[in-house]
C-alpha cells in the first residue's frame, strides 16, 4: 500500500468527534437550554469517568473535526420535540425542542491525499467526454477520510463510465450500492450511494446520486458494472428508485406482488404490543424515542 | 376445480396461464416426468431447485432451464430468509444493532458485528482510540471465525457430492471453535461480542489456554482434509473445471474472497486496506490459478492454515497485554459494565452491580442513560469493508446525528457472490450447479439479511 493512500492519517483533524452536539452547527436558538446539547448523561463528580479529566479531554478535542462552516452544511430536516412529546399541554419543555439534522456539505479544495488528484482526473476524463466537471457533479464532500462525489442523475452512466475505464481512476469494482431515503430533503428525497474500489490503486470513492420522490428515475450502471444487477434490483424493490435501463427490475428480497417499499422511512416497521404480566411494551417503532 | 378442493394442496396439474406442462415432483418420482416426456420434440424442462434443497445452503431457489441434463439457463431467486435486519437497526441503538447484524450471516457472525462496529467507529472518529488489546481479541476471534466458517463450507461442500466423512469430520472440528467461542462470548453464534468502542467483556481465565488447545488440535487434524480431498479422484473430478469463473468475470460481477482469489489475483483487504493491525501480523494471501471449484476449496484449506498462524501471534500479544482494557475509554461511549461470563451466561458483573445499586447514584444514572438512550453519533455516512470470510463485507452507515443508525446496509459477500451463478452454470451439467453453489458458499442469512 503506498503511503498516500491513506488522507485521514495525513489529516487527524479529519477524523469525527465524540461528542456529537459540538458537530450539529446550526443548533436553533434557545433549544441548547432545554436539554444538555449533547443528549449525553449528565456525568455527576460520583461516576467513574475518566473522560472528565481535563487531560483527557485536552486530548479529545485534538480530534475533533474541522468545524464546517454552517452554510456550507446541508440542512435536510427540521425536528420538533422530542421522546413523544409534542403540542401544547406539555410540561417538559421538550415539545418546544427544534433540532436541525445537516449533513457533512461542501468540502472546499484542497480536499487533502489523493482525493484532489482523482478529482483533478475526473474533471479531465470527463472534459475529453465533452462533459462540463459542474454539469457532471453538483458538490464534492470529504467526510471522515472518504470522498464522495454527488452526481446529478443525468451523468451517473457516463461517469461510472468514465470512472472505470480513464486508467488513472480505474474503479473496476463496484463494491456496494444501496439506497438512503431522506423524506424531508425535498426534491431530493431518494439518494442512490455507489461505493467503488480500485484495484490497480487502491482506492475508494463514493459517487451519489439523488431523484425527487415524485420521479424515482435514476439511469442504470449495469452496462458499466455488471454486479449491479442485483444491488439496484434491492435498492428498487427497498425504495422503490426505478433504475432506467436495467435488464430486469424486479423485486428482490419481497414478494412480487408486495405493496409498498419498505426502507422508505414512511414505512412502518410494524410489529404488535407484547404483554407480560399485565404491562404491555409498544412495538419499537411507537416506543418514545430521543431522535 | 369445485369449492371443496383443498387449496393448499400441491398443484397437481398446470394454471390455466402457464404456458407448456407442467408436473410436480417431491423426489423419487422423476419417472414420471420422463415417461410424460418421452417422445415428446421438447426436451427443455425448467426446473425449480429449492428453496427447500439440502445442496442449496438454506432457502436459495434456483430455476434451472435444462434440456437433458445440460444447464441452459440458471437464475437464482432469493429473499426467502429476508427477515429485515436492516430496517430494524434503524430503531434501536448503536449499539443494540450489534444484535441484529450478527444474525446476517449466521456462520460468521463475528464478522458482520466487526463490519458494523467498525462503521460505527469511523462514524464517531474513534478508530484511533480503540485500545489495542480489544483490536487483537477481534482480530483472534474474527480469525477463528474463519476458520469455522470455512469448514462449514468444505464440509457442506463436501456432503453434496457424497463425501459424508468430510462433513463429519468438519463438524467435529468446527465444534473445537464454536467451544472456543462460547468459554469466551458465552454463545455459540449470535455473540454481539464486538461493540462499538471495544468488546463487550475481556477475554475469561483460562481462555488462552483453551485456545492453544483448541490450535494443537486444529494443527493436528486440519492436515486430514488435505489427506481425503487433494488428491482424491473423485473429489478431483467433480470440481476439477467446475464453476469457472476468471478474474474479469470476478471484477465485473463483484464477486470477491476465495472466488476471486481462487483466480490468482490476492485480493485480500486484511492486506490491501489494512485495519486494525492487519499489517502488524504476519501472514500470507493464498491464491490458486484454476479459478474453479476446485481451487477455492484450495484456498479455503490454506486459508485456515494462515488464520491460524494470526491466531497464534495474537495470542502471543494477549498473552503480553493481559489486564489492559478491552473498551475506549470514553465513558460516554463505552458500554458502562464491563460484562462477565458467569455459571448461569453472561452478565453484568458482580462488581458493577454493587457499584451501581450501592455506592453511586451518578453510576446509576449514568447506566440508565447509557443503556436505554444510547449515545450520539455526528451525522455522516460511511463505508467500512472488511474480509470476511465469504469476501468483502462492507457497512454502510449513516447517521443523522441521532442515537439510532439512520441507515444500516451491509454490502454482504454472499448476495454478490450469488450474482455469478448464472455464469458459473450456464452451458454445464445439472450436477455440477451443486458443486458450484457449494464453491461460492452462499449463506442465505447474508443473502437475504
Amino acid at each position: 500500500m503506498s503511503p498516500d493512500n491513506e488522507p485521514d492519517k495525513r489529516k487527524p483533524d479529519e477524523a469525527g468527534a465524540n461528542e456529537a452536539g459540538k458537530n450539529v452547527p446550526q443548533e436553533a436558538a434557545g433549544a441548547d437550554k432545554t436539554v444538555p446539547a449533547d443528549g449525553h448523561p449528565a456525568t455527576g463528580p460520583g461516576v467513574d469517568a475518566p473522560i472528565a479529566d481535563s487531560a483527557a479531554a485536552g486530548a479529545e478535542q485534538e480530534n475533533l473535526p474541522e468545524r464546517l462552516p454552517s452554510e456550507s452544511a446541508e440542512v435536510i430536516e427540521t425536528r420538533r420535540g422530542a421522546f413523544g412529546v409534542r403540542g401544547t399541554g406539555d410540561t417538559s419543555g421538550y415539545g418546544g425542542l427544534v433540532r436541525t439534522i445537516a449533513m457533512p456539505g461542501s468540502s472546499p479544495r484542497p480536499y487533502g491525499g489523493w482525493f484532489d488528484a482523482v478529482a483533478d482526473q475526473l474533471a479531465g476524463a470527463l472534459a475529453e467526454r465533452q462533459i462540463e466537471f459542474t454539469d457532471a457533479i453538483e458538490k464534492v464532500v470529504v467526510d471522515r477520510g472518504e470522498i464522495t462525489f454527488h452526481i446529478r442523475r443525468t451523468h451517473i452512466a457516463d461517469v461510472a463510465r468514465t470512472v472505470r475505464d480513464d486508467e488513472l481512476l480505474r474503479f473496476e469494482m463496484l463494491s456496494s450500492l444501496s439506497g438512503v431515503h431522506y423524506p424531508h430533503d425535498s426534491g431530493r428525497e431518494l439518494h442512490v450511494c455507489y461505493e467503488l474500489f480500485s484495484l490497480t490503486h487502491n482506492r475508494r470513492i463514493r459517487l451519489e446520486v439523488s431523484c425527487p420522490d415524485d420521479d424515482p428515475h435514476i439511469p442504470s450502471v449495469t452496462a458499466t458494472y455488471p454486479t449491479a444487477d442485483w444491488h439496484e434490483r434491492e435498492t428498487y424493490d427497498f425504495f422503490g428508485v426505478v433504475f432506467d435501463g436495467h435488464p430486469g427490475l424486479t423485486r428482490i428480497e419481497m414478494p412480487d406482488d408486495w405493496p409498498g417499499f419498505p426502507q422508505r422511512k414512511d414505512y412502518p416497521l410494524g410489529g404488535i404490543p407484547v404483554e407480560y404480566k399485565g404491562a404491555t411494551i409498544p412495538p419499537p417503532d411507537d416506543r418514545r424515542a430521543y431522535n | 376445480m369445485t369449492a371443496t378442493t383443498d387449496q393448499f394442496a400441491a398443484t397437481q396439474n398446470a394454471p390455466d396461464d402457464a404456458p407448456g406442462r407442467s408436473f410436480t415432483v417431491t423426489g423419487q418420482d422423476w419417472d414420471s416426468v420422463t415417461d410424460a416426456l418421452m417422445g415428446s420434440e421438447d426436451e427443455r424442462i425448467i426446473v425449480n431447485m429449492g428453496p427447500q434443497h439440502p445442496s442449496t445452503h438454506g432457502v436459495l431457489r434456483l430455476i434451472l432451464e435444462l434440456e437433458g441434463e445440460s444447464v441452459r439457463d440458471a437464475r437464482a431467486g432469493i429473499g426467502y430468509l429476508h427477515t429485515g435486519i436492516e430496517k430494524n437497526m434503524e430503531f434501536r441503538t448503536w449499539t443494540q444493532g450489534v444484535t441484529f447484524c450478527t444474525r446476517a450471516d449466521y456462520l460468521s457472525p463475528l464478522f458482520n458485528e466487526a463490519a458494523y462496529c467498525g462503521a460505527v467507529e469511523k462514524l464517531l472518529g474513534i478508530t484511533d482510540q480503540i485500545p489495542q488489546r480489544a483490536l487483537d481479541i477481534r482480530i483472534m476471534m474474527m480469525e477463528f471465525n474463519r476458520i469455522a466458517s470455512h469448514l462449514v463450507a468444505i464440509a457442506t461442500g463436501g456432503m453434496e457430492i457424497g463425501a459424508l466423512t468430510v462433513m463429519t469430520i468438519g463438524f467435529r472440528d468446527r465444534e473445537r471453535v464454536l467451544d472456543i467461542f462460547e468459554y469466551i462470548t458465552g454463545l455459540r453464534m449470535n455473540h454481539a461480542y464486538i461493540r462499538p468502542g471495544g468488546v463487550v467483556n475481556d477475554l475469561p481465565d483460562g481462555a488462552l489456554d483453551k485456545v492453544r488447545e483448541c490450535i494443537a488440535w486444529l494443527q493436528q487434524y486440519l492436515p486430514e482434509y488435505a489427506d481425503l480431498c487433494n488428491e482424491n479422484p473423485i473429489f478431483r473430478a467433480r470440481l476439477d473445471d467446475i464453476g469457472y469463473l476468471d478474474l474479469a468475470g470476478c471484477l465485473a460481477l463483484g464477486a470477491t474472497g476465495p472466488v476471486v482469489r481462487a483466480t490468482g489475483y490476492p485480493y485480500d483487504l486484511r492486506k490491501m486496506q489494512p485495519y486494525w493491525g492487519y499489517e502488524t501480523y504476519d501472514f500470507d494471501v493464498c491464491t490458486r490459478t484454476s479459478a474453479d471449484a476446485y481451487g477455492r476449496f484450495r484456498v479455503r484449506l490454506d486459508e485456515m492454515y494462515q488464520s491460524l498462524r494470526i491466531i497464534e501471534q495474537a495470542v502471543e500479544r494477549l498473552e503480553k497485554s493481559q489486564g489492559e482494557p478491552v473498551m475506549v475509554a470514553d465513558k460516554k461511549i463505552a458500554w458502562p459494565a464491563q460484562l462477565a461470563v458467569g455459571a448461569d451466561g453472561q452478565g453484568n458483573s458482580l462488581d458493577h452491580i454493587r457499584h451501581i445499586m450501592g455506592e453511586s447514584m451518578e453510576a446509576l444514572i449514568h447506566h440508565f442513560k447509557i443503556v436505554t438512550e444510547g449515545f450520539r453519533v455526528p451525522p455522516g455516512q460511511v463505508y467500512f469493508p472488511i474480509e470476511s470470510s465469504r469476501g468483502e463485507l462492507g457497512c454502510h452507515l449513516v447517521s443523522d446525528g441521532g442515537t439510532r443508525p439512520y441507515r444500516a446496509h451491509f454490502r454482504d459477500p454472499s448476495f454478490v457472490n450469488l450474482q455469478s451463478i448464472a455464469a458459473m452454470c450456464e452451458g454445464g451439467m445439472v450436477s455440477d450447479v451443486i458443486v458450484a453453489v457449494a464453491s461460492l458458499d452462499p449463506v442465505m442469512g447474508g443473502v437475504d439479511r
